[in-house]
């Protein structure tokens, strides 16, 4: 189990491979990555330009809240391993913000401790989006289907 | 205790960070936000839609009714946008 909060960018693969390495009670391991979308909001015509973003979080409760996180993701499968790294500071497009992955014996806990980490995660992990657009900044609104999609998870 | 902004709370209140010594009566983050109100102008702004303000006490979401006591380590915050 590892968290890494850092403003340097990561390598997927080369994550993916030190994260399988050694592991030969695992049969599946599920990894996902986002990335910094170039528009705001859902719908790429009608989205102001996004020309870079700034990540600011809170120092000790993001680590205290994604070491939850994935505690959580735990109890509910039975997971061999799991991985969360998150960036702060200025981001452009295409660049990597987050990465989550999670390992276990059989393929489905590993998707789905996965999309459970990645959905929690931007619910309940204190970062904040701001985002630099050719008519100046804007704080990103929290989404009701972010909201939505971590409700599912809800017991 | 010591107060923490962040976002857009940290632009309107124009600080990210600071150590308060609360009147007495303030024990829960409710009546705190009363009296962070009357710091400034800027604190006020900050606090004016509370139901776009999130909380924490000592790191841990908390709400209006958390008790709050010196030494606490309190911030303010609009609800998260990471991932």
């Amino acid at each position: 189990m590892a968290i890494r909060v850092q403003r340097a960018d990561f390598d997927p693969g080369v994550e993916l491979d030190r994260f399988c390495t050694g592991k030969t009670n695992v049969g599946g391991v599920c990894l996902f990555v986002g990335l910094v979308r170039d528009y705001m909001g859902h719908d790429p015509q009608a989205g102001a330009e996004v020309r870079a973003m700034t990540l600011e979080h809170y120092p000790g409760m993001t680590e205290r809240q994604l070491e939850a996180i994935e505690a959580e993701a735990r109890s509910r499968w039975p997971l061999d391993d799991a991985l969360v790294i998150h960036r702060f500071g200025r981001l452009e497009p295409g660049e990597r913000i987050v990465l989550v992955a999670a390992s276990s014996a059989h393929r489905d806990a590993a998707f789905e401790a996965c999309r459970f980490l990645i959905d929690w995660l931007k619910t309940k992990a204190p970062f904040w989006k701001v985002e630099h657009t050719p008519d100046g900044d804007a704080w990103v609104d929290a989404k009701e289907s972010d909201d939505k999609a971590a409700e599912r998870w809800l017991k | 205790m010591k107060v923490l902004y962040f976002a857009w709370l940290k632009a309107k209140t124009g600080i990210g960070e600071e150590e308060i010594a609360p009147p007495p009566g303030v024990a829960t983050v409710g009546q705190l936000v009363e009296h962070l109100k009357t710091r400034s102008p800027g604190h006020a702004a900050a606090f004016e839609t509370l139901s776009v303000v999130r909380v924490a006490v000592n790191q841990d979401y908390g709400g209006l009714d958390t008790p709050v006591k010196a030494g606490d380590e309190i911030a303010f915050f609009p609800p998260v946008t990471g991932g």
